[in-house]
């Protein structure tokens, strides 16, 4: 078994289960805590060292062979998921020192945040879809009760509308798991691979819908969308920070890598629905945040609309490839190319998209801090009492804007260059004008909380809050933040080469299936035609 | 048997979706259930229902002769049956305590987090 694999499972397991044990004393909590995240964070970048070359490690857990074994497996694409996670657990972890309430924390907010990574890593590094289902469930039932914690009005409200809508996707991708391993006889993802072929095909086409309904609803796509604006702006603003990072991501992933590994017979139609829907979700989710004044409101519905632009990456890989099957030699070989571009931007995009979100959130975080409230009518004046501030919300902002040299300028523009590489004309357009509108929204944000004076006669709360201990934490971490989000701006080239990587891997999906299975032939004979049954 | 128990799959989802388009919160917990036994039924029928052929190997044979009943799919669904009490028991806790906060059932009533 490879130790390597395991750990970001192991570690944030053992600090939760710490964390619980250290239950009536907060310091020692907050200590293992952080030095938990720290370790998550270390596991995660030597999985990538060793991960980085091409190599796909597999492992399987409890001593039996795959396809029977439960695979734990990592590529390039989990290695960096799980590298952003351990990223993303660091900053809360740390920023949640000087932001959160005694109260939440006393109610085991650590402990909890660490059963999060825990399932987030699982749910990356799984090559299982039963268990991808159980790492769901977990990571479910962790965010509830972070969703939760303290019970306000506004709170218990949108976590009605969260838990509802999420347990029906969890009641669809039950649905499906049983469908799928009906119809071919196994749930290794692997397996899958190499077995969904000889299946019907109205069949699996059928089932790949209903994975896409279920995984479309966890990844906040159109138009599955409305539990996320209606719950993510209600809990403190770190857990918004986790969410907003984590959750929806992991639900991208998922529709990644089921829809490049598994689900390929049809990609003309199923990756032409993903196209669609990418566009619908940029557009709704950038139209809903244009008429939100509030902070964290229109912070929420831009990750709609960012989810779209992922979505984007992969529906354009889907189409190119299906389009050069039927085209000649030379026009077949610039599609690919343009497919795998078009996936090297969505992994691209993930990237940047996590770190940025989860900084602005966090900003939200201060400036909720300051002045008690998110709402831009109650906010101003911040760029003259707090320059560097300012300063850390239009780094973050700009790039998700896609203003030139920061992240997400190259993101989107991979993706761009794909788009118009695979001649998905109108796709690239609908990803423009949704740039703009984002803009308008960032902007909106700069001009009310930042540039203008407070509103007249409100006075301005901030004179009167010191710059204390709690504060300067967050400021760092949101700095530091920042930096990362400059050093992938500055030094896109590796990054880009990393998701390149990655997706080449995503496209040859032959070493993934030998990795997992060891090259040999499966023993399990294949299913009846009627599917198993007598 | 198979076609009732796609029978019983049906009418479940059809209960708990009208369920869930209730305006009451408990109505909804109630949906939720019954879609979540549709799914683990689901599950039981897809992989198919063999009677009287137990997944064991006969003696003298070096495996299993088809068709035998797939064990598999009843430990999905005993997963699926645990995780789902745990969920269940959350949501009840949580739909109590949004009642005793907000003051009411309804959940046109509950649109504050949405305008």
């Amino acid at each position: 078994m490879n130790l390597l694999l395991v750990l970001p499972i192991l570690i944030p397991l053992t600090a939760a289960a710490l964390g619980l044990t250290a239950w009536k004393r907060p310091g020692l909590q907050r200590s293992i805590s952080v030095a938990g995240a720290m370790a998550l964070l270390v596991a995660s970048v030597m999985l990538l060292a060793a991960t980085n070359r091409g190599d796909v490690l597999a492992t399987q857990m409890g001593g039996w062979e795959a396809p029977y074994g439960i695979t734990i497996v990592a590529d390039i694409l989990s290695s960096i998921m799980v590298l952003l996670n351990a990223i993303i657990g660091l900053a809360v972890v740390i920023y949640s020192l000087g932001a959160l309430d005694p109260q939440r924390e006393a109610f085991g907010f650590h402990p909890l945040v660490h059963a999060l990574l825990a399932a987030v890593s699982g749910a990356f590094l799984t090559g299982d879809l039963f268990n991808l289902y159980v790492w769901f469930e977990v990571m479910l039932m962790s965010s509830f009760v972070l969703l939760t914690m303290g019970s306000g009005r506004a709170q218990l409200e949108g976590a009605i509308k969260y838990v509802a809508l999420n347990l029906v996707s969890s009641a669809l991708f039950l649905a499906a798991v049983g469908l799928l391993y009906g119809a071919t006889g196994t749930l290794n993802m692997a397996h899958l691979a190499e077995r969904i072929g000889s299946a019907d095909p109205r069949a699996t086409t059928l089932i790949a819908m209903l994975f896409m309904v279920a995984f479309g609803i966890k990844a906040a796509a159109f138009p599955f969308f409305f539990w996320l604006p209606a719950s993510y702006h209600t809990p403190p603003p770190v857990v918004s920070a986790l969410f907003a990072g984590l959750l929806t991501k992991v639900g991208v992933y998922a529709l990644i890598r089921t829809f490049t590994l598994c689900f390929t017979g049809d990609m003309a139609f199923t990756h032409e629905v993903i196209l669609w829907i990418a566009g619908f979700t940029m557009l709704s989710g950038v139209l809903g945040a244009a008429v939100q004044s509030e902070f964290r409101r229109i912070l929420s519905f831009h990750i709609v609309s960012q989810i779209g632009y992922m979505l984007m990456g992969l529906g354009m890989a889907g189409v190119a490839l299906a389009a050069a099957e039927s085209a000649d030699e030379s026009t077949a070989v610039a599609l690919r190319g343009a497919a795998a571009l078009a996936l090297t931007g969505s992994i691209f995009y993930v990237m940047h998209h996590i770190i940025v979100k989860t900084n602005l959130f966090l900003v939200s975080g201060i400036v909720q801090r300051l002045f008690g409230t998110g709402d831009l009518d109650r906010v101003g004046g911040i760029w003259r009492t707090r320059p560097v501030l300012s300063i850390m919300f239009l780094v973050p902002a700009m790039s998700l804007a896609g203003i030139p040299i920061l992240s997400g300028f190259w993101a989107k523009l991979t993706l761009v260059r794909a788009g118009l590489l695979a001649e998905s004309w109108w796709i690239v357009a609908v990803a423009l004008f949704v740039s703009l509108l984002t803009l308008f929204s960032m902007t909106k944000i700069w001009g009310e909380a930042f540039w203008n004076a407070m509103p007249p006669g409100r006075e301005d709360p901030t004179a009167t809050v010191r710059s204390d201990r709690g504060l300067r934490i967050m400021m760092t971490v949101v700095m530091l933040l920042g930096a990362v989000t400059l050093a992938i701006g500055f030094a896109a080239q590796p990054v880009f080469d990393l998701a390149g990587r990655a997706a080449k891997q995503l496209l040859s999906p032959g070493v993934y299936a030998d990795a997992v299975l060891g090259g040999r032939q499966s023993s399990i004979p294949p299913v009846d035609a009627d599917g198993g049954a007598p | 048997m198979t076609i009732l128990l796609a029978l019983l799959v049906a009418i479940l989802y059809a209960t708990g979706v009208y369920l869930m388009l209730r305006r009451s919160i408990v109505k909804l917990i109630i949906g939720l259930v019954l879609i979540g036994h549709a799914a683990n039924i689901l599950i039981f029928s897809a992989a198919g229902v063999v009677r009287g052929r137990p997944p064991l190997v006969p003696e003298g044979m070096s495996g299993l002769e088809r068709p035998y009943a797939d064990p598999l799919p009843l430990a999905l669904i005993l997963t699926a049956i645990v995780i789902s009490f745990a969920i269940v028991a959350f949501t009840a806790v949580l739909v109590r305590r949004a009642w005793q906060e907000i003051g009411t059932d309804d959940l046109d009533r509950m649109n504050t987090t949405d305008r």
